[in-house]
């Protein structure tokens, strides 16, 4: 077997200014990041975002215009992408259609010189491991797209690669099968320990198999952190209303109170933890996910922070629970998700309504931010 | 109290022509096929086993199986020549066709379209036209003597026309289109994502060649040698322009003895051997080529 970093490197990996433009177009733009082995990495965004050029560079499948991107001490960015300690797992998932499930898997393994006899057991192994032994002799085209999907995944793990990319793999499929190969793929990374990185648009995607999400906007990371803290104490609007949605309302700091900061919105006083903001200075916006608020007729007890004044404008049960929009005294609707977790009677249209939410459950960004940014 | 009444003869009726529509539908290609298939054929499969009632042009029907094996030995040379000749056509309209087509479907951008109409652009002009044509290219006057003789690859007594060498060429360049488009169909269905997994996967471009690209486009490959070598084999025209004597295919033996000997019936069992030569070499090769994929 050659000695190339297909087989030498190991360990994280790291991108270092990283730059691909077309044109005038930076589609990924000065990006650095470090993605620790062993890790489950997810790379989200919208379409256009540049996160699918960034993990095409990672797999030397596009040229970075500038920038370098190693695996632990070892520079691949000049590295053809067959010599590369990386594997993909295409989107649509790109079997070869003229070779037998089993010689899909074995592809990357006899490029590599490995022996027939160990060509056999390793193949056999990953088929277990994604519990379709049974296929081995089937040809792509005979198998459901759950199906190719795992076999997608055995053939580029079977290489047990430093680092294993994954473009939209589930974005083929419907949605019962996604979310159990979510679990599924989750399983297995825990299983075999490669570091995954995993594009996606699914926030929903992301937050269930990532430890780590990077969300990037426009070619660069708005923000990254574990799924609890970029949903809890988003920095940017983009990213508030990227992953899940978000109330985001205008404020004032006016002063501030231990560790909680006191901020106006039209006219209510409010007080949110400090470490909860990312504003520079006294304009804000006050970010309150609809699921933290409470709503109730209007005079009953509210406590933490209440804002007064609003009108329910719509009403929709959906199961788990009820969506109202509330049209607040300054034109603006919020939206509330209220669990049906009681036996209360449903609010209806045009009814009064008090909103108020603990101020631990809420988040502070500078008011520069578009409030409208990343909404979907 | 017949409430409910009978279905009348007309459900019925409307029922039939149902059925019958998908027959109506093939009734004019059906007839066409018979017309200008079945019959011809069944007419030659009469005509191969008369003989002559002596006077020129009468033929009497006495199932003389003979002629068959008669007419081979007469022309067992030019059934042979037939066949190595549209083989060496096929393979250098191959050698061609296939770097042509990979170029057009992978590299040629926004040309595509141009090159495409280029590849068939020769069909605007008669087939006897681009045939003589080749006349002029490979005459005494012409580009490729003149170099050839420069190079000293030939000497300057040699001619190219009048040869073997000039209708295996006119043959490979006429049907250099039937085996370009097939080639370039196969390639441009497959999807370049599973060749960029074969790079992913530790294969430099040529394995991904040898390994991904050549099998997925065996089909048009396989096409595209049918399509040349069968009319190729069958062929008198190049024969008849570009080469002498010696050249002659077995097309030229049944045109002459249809046109000038007028000995129809050795023409007709000449052209079913022909036809049951080429038929049983196609079935081996498309055996051995073992495309599943082909139809």
């Amino acid at each position: 077997m050659a000695v190339d970093a297909s087989t030498s490197a190991k360990g994280d990996l790291i991108l270092k200014n990283l730059t691909k433009t077309y044109g005038e177009f930076n589609a990924v733009d000065d990006l650095s990041l470090v993605i620790p082995k062993g890790s489950f990495f997810a790379l989200l965004g919208p379409s256009g975002c540049g996160k699918t050029t960034t993990l095409r560079m990672i797999a030397g499948l596009e040229e970075p215009t500038s920038g370098t991107i190693s695996v632990g001490t070892t520079d691949i960015t000049d590295m053809k992408p067959y010599k590369r300690p990386v594997n993909t797992v295409f989107q649509n998932y790109a079997l070869f259609p003229h070779l037998s499930i089993f010689e899909n898997i074995a592809f990357g393994l006899r490029r590599r010189g490995v022996s027939d006899a160990d060509v056999k057991a390793q193949v056999d192994k990953v088929l277990n491991l994604v519990e379709l032994p049974q296929l081995a002799e089937r040809k792509p085209n005979q198998l459901s797209g759950g199906q190719q999907q795992r076999i997608a995944v055995a053939r580029a793990i079977v290489n047990r690669p430093a680092l294993l990319l994954l473009d939209e793999p589930l974005g083929a499929l419907d949605l019962k099968l996604r979310r159990q190969m979510q679990i599924e793929l989750k399983w297995i990374q825990t299983e075999i320990g490669i570091t995954f990185v995993h594009v996606t648009h699914d926030q929903e995607e992301a937050m269930t198999m990532a430890d780590t999400i990077a969300v990037m906007n426009n070619g660069k990371i708005e923000q990254m952190g574990s799924p609890e803290d970029l949903y809890d104490s988003p920095r940017t609007s983009f990213v508030a209303n990227f992953l899940g949605q978000s109330n985001l309302i205008p404020g004032t700091i006016t002063g501030n109170d231990g560790d909680n900061l006191i901020i106006e919105l039209f006219g209510n006083k409010v007080s949110v933890p400090k470490k909860r903001s990312s504003a520079h200075g006294t304009s804000v916006l006050v970010g309150i996910r609809p699921e933290k608020f409470r709503v109730a007729a209007e005079g009953k007890g509210a406590t933490g922070n209440v804002l007064t004044g609003g009108v329910v404008s719509d009403v929709s049960y959906i199961g788990v629970s009820t969506q109202y929009q509330v049209e607040m005294p300054w034109g603006k609707e919020l939206i509330v998700f209220e669990q049906n977790d009681d036996d209360e009677d449903f609010l209806r249209k045009s009814e009064k309504v008090t909103l108020s939410w603990e101020p631990v459950f809420s988040f502070v960004l500078d008011g520069s931010e578009n409030a409208s940014s990343g909404s979907h | 109290m017949a409430v409910i009444s009978r279905p009348s003869g007309k459900v019925f009726a409307l029922k039939d022509n149902k059925s019958l529509f998908p027959y109506l539908l093939l009734a004019p290609g059906l007839l066409w096929l018979f017309m200008f298939f079945i019959l011809p054929i069944a007419n030659l499969a009469q005509m191969s086993t008369k003989t002559n009632s002596g006077e020129t042009g009468q033929f009497e029907q006495t199932y003389r199986f003979a002629n068959f094996i008669d007419s081979f030995m007469d022309a067992s040379g030019q059934f042979a020549r037939s066949f190595l000749y549209a083989t060496l056509a096929t393979l250098i309209a191959l050698a061609i066709a296939y770097p042509l087509a990979y170029a057009i479907a992978f590299k040629s951008g926004k040309w595509k379209n141009v090159l495409l109409v280029l590849v068939i652009a020769p069909f605007f002009v008669s087939f006897l036209l681009r045939t003589i044509a080749w006349k002029q290219i490979l005459g005494e006057e012409g580009p490729v003597t003149a170099i050839l003789r420069t190079l000293h690859i030939i000497s300057p007594q040699t001619t190219l026309t009048s040869s073997a060498f000039a209708v295996v060429t006119g043959l490979a360049y006429n049907f250099l289109p039937f085996m370009t488009l097939p080639i370039y169909a196969s390639l441009e269905r497959i999807d370049p994502r599973t060749l960029e997994a074969s790079g992913d996967l530790y294969a430099n471009g040529f394995t991904t060649f040898r390994k991904v690209t050549l099998p997925l486009s065996m089909p048009g490959v396989v096409a595209g040698t049918l399509l040349t070598f069968i009319p190729a084999a069958g062929d008198y025209i190049n024969a008849n322009i570009l080469g002498n004597p010696n050249t002659k295919m077995l097309g030229n033996v049944i045109e002459a003895r249809f046109f000038k000997i007028v000995d129809y019936p050795t023409a007709a069992a000449l052209s079913f051997t022909l036809m049951a030569a080429i038929l049983i070499l196609v079935t081996f090769y498309i055996r051995k080529a073992g495309t599943e994929e082909l139809v």
